[in-house]
């Protein structure tokens, strides 16, 4: 088993883009080490030869033309906006 | 008139034929829900000037000879359903203001049959986990006992059917999430085939496992909300092109030679006393109405929980990556840059189950971690996937208790998360294999809190399902799914 540690956690919180604050980080990485033990289980089982189930309906995606509908409106769409200018969203700097 | 006793049918059938008004029906509802909000909390949002409109308008379309399924019919609806012009919080605070300028495919066919789009109801936020304690809005208590919860995560859309706040409500399936709370609150709840139902306007958690069902009181209830919002939906490319049944048609109490599959595995050490007991006293009433009863095997039961919690945490890892502060919802502010606004936006909107989740999905699903986790709990789901499909050779349907306890206490298990992921031990298999399965009241224990017991059924056998169902509630004369049922 991956060895779970406070380094581990970090790491995976920045690919997550989440941030722990160092007093949450122990209580945290515990239960995470935990959840992880639990799973561990899976490795009694011999699936070499399984294919993956990623998808129930695999034999049944269903296919429907390719036609132009009304879309929602822009000022629609926007008005859930943090911040908005004009047409679009607005964030904070991107490049220095 | 007791509006309160009326199903579904009645309330349409009586506004249709003008003996009642949909205002009578939709006021007595909105009185019920706000006098035991305080002790339910069931619900998130409770908008009456829009129910009133609702009313307004739909009292205008039956002077035009307006005829409907669901004829005035209020349904509460779980938030991380959208409803246009309706906040839909999915009880988070990263989505507190959200109003969706659409409705999802489910509220839109609610409303095409008469439907009045009633309150959205409390729950686990995100739909992650099993006693409605993780919401931003406080947990939501067990009418049965208010000290306990009243299981998760579709916790508000059960409550609301067993304290009489609604008479019919949609709740939302990953693992468990309609089943788990039907079976502690009392109530009917069932997860359709995943497919049947159109996820379009469903919040997504785990993709490959969500799916909208009904909660009711009676099986017909039951079918008859399952048929008008079952069906294929352009707007999701995972939902089927297939006959849509009118189950409440198609209900039949006749199961004679009906096979009954009883799995082994669903009656280990850990499931208390009376659910046992009150599951065989069930099983001997089908062996009364004429049911072939054979004991069978799902053998990798067990393994439900540890590949679940890869698969729909990884799946929710992905479709939580939108939040982030940009199109809606909340937005951390005094942040220096773009990337700064993603996490704190994230660190302060999420709570910690969730970020719990979406860690171990990003876990799950990283490189160096891919093939001994999420690929390896993708294989481990074909071999539960198979013991359904096996099973289902042998046998109509299975029966075994939903839930492995009655309702805890709340704060019992906030602390440990796989002592709260294991109380979803009977449900996730069944997500998993993307077969339909119902819970239906099965008696008391001797704390006098309901006992569930679930029916599952193979691909597209949601008949057969009701069906056994009906025999059954017919059989022992109704189901009791309210401590107010008689008042």
């Amino acid at each position: 088993m991956a060895e779970i540690n406070k380094e581990l956690v970090k790491y995976i919180a920045t690919l997550a883009r989440l941030e722990f604050d160092e007093d949450e980080l122990d209580d945290f990485t515990e239960k995470f080490r935990r959840i992880l033990e639990y799973v561990e289980q899976l490795k009694e089982l011999k699936v070499d030869e399984i294919e993956p189930t990623y998808h129930i309906n695999v034999n049944y995606t269903s296919m429907r033309e390719d036609e132009i509908n009304q879309s929602l409106e822009i000022s629609e769409v926007l008005k859930n906006a943090p911040d908005k200018k004009d047409n679009f969203f607005r964030v904070p700097r991107v490049v220095e | 008139m007791d509006i309160k006793k009326l199903t579904l049918e009645e309330i349409r059938n009586l506004i249709e034929s003008r003996v009642i008004k949909v205002r009578d029906v939709t006021e007595f509802y909105l009185k019920r829900a706000k006098e035991l909000q305080e002790k339910t909390n069931a619900f998130i949002t409770l908008d009456e000037e829009n129910i009133l409109n609702q009313v307004e308008n739909l009292e205008k379309e039956l002077e035009r000879g307006f005829k409907g399924k669901l004829t005035g019919v209020p349904i509460a609806i779980k938030d991380n359903i959208c409803t246009k012009n309706i906040r839909t919080t999915c009880a988070s605070k990263i989505l507190y203001n959200f109003i969706p300028p659409y409705d999802a495919t489910v509220v839109e066919r609610l409303k095409k049959e008469g439907a009045i789009i009633f309150g959205k109801t409390n729950m686990d936020e995100f739909a992650m986990g099993s006693s409605n304690e993780t919401s931003y809005f406080g947990p939501v208590k067990n009418p049965w006992d208010w000290d306990r919860i009243p299981g998760g995560s579709s916790g508000g859309s059960a409550v609301a059917i067993s304290a009489i706040q609604a008479p019919a409500s949609l709740g939302s399936d990953t693992g468990g999430s309609i089943r788990q709370p039907a079976s502690l609150c009392g109530v009917i709840g069932m997860k359709p085939t995943y497919g049947r139902v159109s996820r379009y306007g469903l919040i997504a958690f785990g993709s490959s496992l969500d799916q909208i069902g009904p909660f009711a009181r009676t099986t017909k209830d039951c079918a008859l909300v399952l048929e008008v919002i079952s069906g294929y939906d352009p707007k999701d490319s995972t939902s089927i092109n297939r006959e849509n049944p009118e189950y409440s048609k198609g209900l039949s109490k006749d199961i004679r030679g009906l096979k009954i599959g009883v799995p082994k595995e669903y009656f280990i050490d850990g499931v208390e006393e009376d659910i046992v007991v009150n599951i065989q006293k069930a099983i001997d009433t089908f062996k009364n109405l004429g049911a072939e009863i054979y004991e069978i095997s799902l053998p990798h039961t067990k393994y439900g929980i540890a590949v679940y919690y890869l698969i729909a945490t990884a799946e929710a890892s992905s479709n939580l990556a939108r939040y982030d502060g940009v199109k809606y919802g909340y937005r951390a502010q005094n942040v220096k840059d773009l990337k700064q606004m993603y996490i704190k936006t994230k660190k302060e909107g999420f709570g910690e189950e969730v970020k719990r989740r979406i860690m171990l999905g990003t876990f799950s699903l990283a490189s160096g971690y891919y093939d001994a986790y999420y690929k390896k709990a993708s294989k481990v789901r074909t071999l539960i996937k198979q013991d359904f499909m096996s099973a289902f050779e042998k046998v109509d349907v299975i029966l075994c208790p939903t839930s492995p306890t009655t309702a805890f206490k709340i704060g019992e298990k906030s602390n440990d998360p796989i002592q709260m992921y294991l109380s979803d031990i009977f449900t996730i298999n069944v997500n998993l294999a993307g077969v339909p399965a119902m819970s239906i009241p099965c008696g008391f224990d001797r704390k006098g809190l309901p006992i569930g017991m679930q029916i599952m059924g193979n691909y597209f056998e949601e008949q057969k399902i009701l069906n056994t169902s009906y025999a059954y509630e017919s059989a022992v004369g109704g189901f009791k799914f309210s401590p107010f049922q008689e008042e």
